[in-house]
């Protein structure tokens, strides 16, 4: 096991430097000066442009650019963003927030998704199944910009159950709606997933097995049929987490969340590479410590998988 | 405060139609005038800005999100009322006799917030700060009319190997040579050349004064600044970075610009979207950016709860000399017979739903010395025979090369699509030649290939005024090697007449001069004045009234919570 773990950490290693490259290099090619575009029409002295240029290595070729990048990371200190901010810092205040509306996401997809998904399975064609697979039919058909624009529009504006903008202050309860909206439709695919799963694992032998053995219907579908339709799910959730911690760009604008998706899509408004990059790097790690984690939960949750030999 | 990059100007609504605001305001406002006149003068309102882009030193502060929190911030030897007009604050006199030599008098027994004495030698450290090359403050060249800014300002240039060059600071002396404080209270200033407009500027921001820890370490500084201004910061880290500021009233202001409100919170938003629907439910107390698809709803939306009025922007569409199709006598008249063609009535009213009034001229209307009629600017009116007439008339001279498209470069993420099409189409149909526009996705590459002067086609500018002065929309857009002059346009007689305007003995005189120098713009053509802009605002039910100044910014310190 601890092999199998040291394995996959290795592995993090060329997925790093091959994605931090790939997108430093993106950023690299866009047109434009993004030193000359940070002020208007009007530019400011030329030696204000040559220097900030300078500071942030602008005037070296690529190579040097994303050497540069890679040791300031090694040696922890990720530098000043565009307007002079420690990049660190911004990091540490984004990713939090982000952490907290995924989470929040997370657990909403993760508790009602596989709830209303095993209720609709056990009973399949029975009137709740009907009903929760049409209604995630239209969640999954409506876009997050128009479920979001609905949800605080009608609970923000017209109910005021809640803010309808979350700002300065992200705590659990504000960003309660922005997660709603986000866990919506990956509830709906958590649902169908544990749905179908269940209903085929319902006529699985060791199912049969247990029920003849006299235990009682609770256990049987919690542990024999839940247990084993679960790995389907994991895999999806743990894809998710990743997801929405690189941040829900269209979510966390319409709420006006200030987590990694703001500070993404600012960054890259601005050509700013180190940056962009930097936020990256991290979503790389929780990509993979994410994906880590799911292949774990596949030995608890079918002790068959093995990972030593 | 600079035009910003226009992709921001998306939501910076500009409305016009005063008609719509008439009875906009007229439907609740006289009611909720009358009934919450006294408001709690102790609340704090919030308003809408975004991150500013700098630490928050005045002479660094070069967009309009930091500029605003420093107008609060700071009150320098004049500011601008409602209506752009300089009066004096922290100033008791400024004169001048032969516009040259300034003598200005330093109200005695201001302090800021820290409790240091602001004198005259604060203002002369402060000034030779911004304008020293070594500190790189984005607003030094505002100070380049003084006497000695060229020696404080130095910079070496080193060409590379690779041919780019380099430019780095490289001062000659650490004040001007012009700026002096004889005492306490006396600054005099000699400048360069004579310059009549000089003290109109006094009110802007790069002027302001700055407390000796600014100058000792300006990053640190510019974090938590201190100023003299209505508002202080309300206490250490107020800046919560992409989220807010907090600013609370200064008790010990005295001026005119006191605070009728306990404190302004200005909320980040990276989109106008959600500021509306903030404001909508009473979230957000104020606006002036709106999104775009709000334009002609917003009346509607807040009844007796938004405002417009003209600011100090224009915008042109700039026709560079080196284009061959545009040289000589030929190029003149194609260029006016280009103005001609274009509706600015209509699409005035059809593409900005009334946001913009035609232009009547290189300045804005709300511009103290602008005039109506200057000689030539009947190029300004839609004309499709004369274009056409215009139009043959050059290809009489110099045959048209029309095998490639007649472009019009534009980023097109703040709107300008769609205008840039009609006035393209407008090209098209009278004029007969094919026209389109070349669409770029960032400001930045449109500025970069202006700059090298790499645009096949027309270009669009806009401008907004530093200062309410005729001479600011004039000098560094349209004169000889000006900093904002990208098509490199140069005429003599031009530039001499704003010498002359500059040298003259009063504004009157000056704004005479510059009038006459719009003429020569009119007859030469470098770019076609468009359309002025004006500036919507919102507030919510918790506020009773919000007033823009001359330049579009929000009068923070005169709102009143209900």
């Amino acid at each position: 096991m601890i092999r199998f773990i040291l394995r996959r950490l290795l592995q993090v290693i060329p997925v790093f430097l091959g994605t931090t490259l790939l997108v430093y290099y993106m950023v690299f090619a866009l047109p434009g000066d993004p030193i000359a575009a940070l002020f208007g029409d009007r530019q400011p002295p030329q030696a204000v442009i040559d220097t900030l240029r300078s500071q942030y290595h602008l005037d070296q070729p690529f190579w040097v650019q994303y050497g540069l990048f890679l040791k300031n990371l090694f040696t922890f200190n990720l530098g000043n963003d565009f307007t002079g901010q420690p990049i660190a810092a911004s990091l540490a205040r984004v990713f939090p927030v982000t952490a907290m509306l995924a989470i929040e996401a997370l657990a909403i997809q993760a508790i009602f998704g596989v709830a209303f998904g095993v209720f609709a399975g056990l009973r399949r064609g029975g009137w709740f199944d009907s009903t929760v697979l049409v209604a995630s039919l239209v969640v999954i058909a409506i876009p997050t910009f128009v479920l979001g624009f609905v949800f605080q529009l009608v609970f923000g504006v017209q109910l005021g159950w809640a803010k309808p903008t979350v700002g300065a202050n992200a705590n659990w309860v504000t960003l309660l709606l922005p997660a709603v909206v986000l866990g919506l439709v990956s509830f709906a695919y958590v649902l169908r997933l544990t749905r179908a799963s269940v209903s085929e694992n319902m006529n699985a032998d060791y199912v049969r097995t247990a029920t003849a053995k006299g235990l009682s219907r609770p256990r049987v579908v919690m542990a024999h049929i839940l247990r084993n339709s679960l790995i389907p799910v994991v895999t999806y959730l743990g894809a998710n987490l990743g997801g929405l911690m690189g941040g829900a760009i269209v979510t966390e604008g319409i709420f006006n969340v200030p987590g990694v998706g703001n500070k993404l899509y600012q960054a890259v408004l601005r050509s700013e590479g180190p940056t962009i990059v930097s936020i990256v790097s991290v979503l790389v790690l929780v990509f993979v410590v994410a994906n880590l984690l799911v292949d774990l939960l596949y030995a608890w949750l079918d002790p068959r998988i093995r990972y030593d030999q | 405060m600079r035009f910003t990059r226009t992709s921001k100007a998306l939501g910076i609504v500009a409305i016009a139609a005063l008609a719509l605001t008439g009875c906009g305001a007229g439907g609740g406002g006289s009611t909720d005038g009358s009934s919450n006149a006294a408001g709690d003068p102790n609340k704090v309102i919030t308003a809408y800005s975004n991150e500013p882009q700098n630490p928050l030193l005045p002479a660094n502060t070069n967009e309009v999100y930091g500029g605003r929190v420093v107008n609060l911030l700071f009150e320098g030897l004049r500011s601008y009322d409602a209506n752009g007009k300089a009066v004096n604050a922290l100033a008791d006199s400024i004169e001048s006799s032969d516009a040259q030599n300034w003598t200005i008098k330093v109200k005695q027994g201001q302090k800021f917030t820290n409790g240091e004495a602001i004198t005259a030698k604060t203002f002369v450290d402060s000034w030779n700060f911004a304008a020293n090359s070594k500190n790189l403050q984005n607003n030094g060249f505002f100070f380049e009319s003084i006497a000695g800014y060229d020696d404080v300002s130095a910079v070496n240039s080193v060409k590379g190997a690779d041919g780019k060059t380099t430019t780095t600071p490289a001062p000659k002396a650490d004040t001007m040579s012009g700026l002096k404080a004889t005492d306490d209270s006396t600054i005099t200033v000699k400048l360069a050349q004579p310059e009549a407009d000089w003290s109109l500027r006094l009110g802007y921001s790069a002027f302001y004064p700055l407390p000796s820890a600014a100058l000792a370490d300006p990053k640190t500084y510019g974090e938590n600044p201190v100023g003299n201004g209505p508002y202080k910061f309300e206490k250490q880290g107020s800046w919560v970075h992409d989220q807010s500021i907090t600013l609370v009233k200064n008790a010990d202001y005295k001026g005119t610009r006191e605070a009728k409100n306990g404190g302004v919170t200005f909320k980040f938003y990276t989109d106008p979207g959600p500021a509306y629907t903030d404001l909508q439910s009473d979230n957000l107390d104020v606006s002036d950016v709106l999104p775009s698809n709000a334009l002609k709803t917003y009346v509607n939306d807040f009844p007796g709860r938004n405002a417009t009025k003209p600011v100090a922007t224009d915008s042109t569409l700039n026709i560079p000399g080196y284009n061959p199709n545009f040289q000589g006598e030929a190029g003149k008249l194609r260029r006016q017979a280009l103005s001609y063609a274009i509706n600015r009535e209509e699409i005035a009213k059809v593409v900005f739903n009334g946001t913009r009034t035609p232009a009547k001229a290189f300045a804005p209307p709300v511009i103290d010395g602008f005039k109506e009629g200057i000689k030539g600017s009947e190029v300004l009116n839609f004309d499709p025979a004369k274009a056409k007439d215009l139009w043959a008339q050059a290809n009489k001279i110099q045959p048209y090369d029309d095998s490639k498209p007649l472009q019009i470069a534009s980023n097109t993420d703040g709107g300008n699509k769609e205008w840039i099409d009609a006035v393209a189409n407008g090209f098209k149909n009278n004029l007969g030649i094919q026209a389109e526009i070349q669409p770029f996705a960032k400001f930045a590459e449109v500025l970069n290939l202006r700059k090298s002067q790499q645009l096949p086609g027309l270009t669009r500018a806009g401008w907004q005024g530093d200062y309410p002065s005729l001479y600011n929309f004039l000098g560094p857009v349209w004169a000889t090697g000006a900093s904002s002059n990208y098509e490199k346009y140069s005429n003599p007689e031009f530039d001499k007449l704003l010498k002359e305007g500059l040298a003259a003995k009063s504004t009157d005189e000056a704004n005479a001069k510059f009038n006459q120098a719009q003429e020569i713009l009119f007859q030469d053509l470098p770019g076609l004045p468009l359309w002025d802009q004006a500036r919507a605002i919102v507030w919510s039910n918790n506020v009773v009234k919000a007033e823009t100044g001359w330049n579009g910014e929000i009068l923070y310190y005169g709102i009143t919570a209900k």
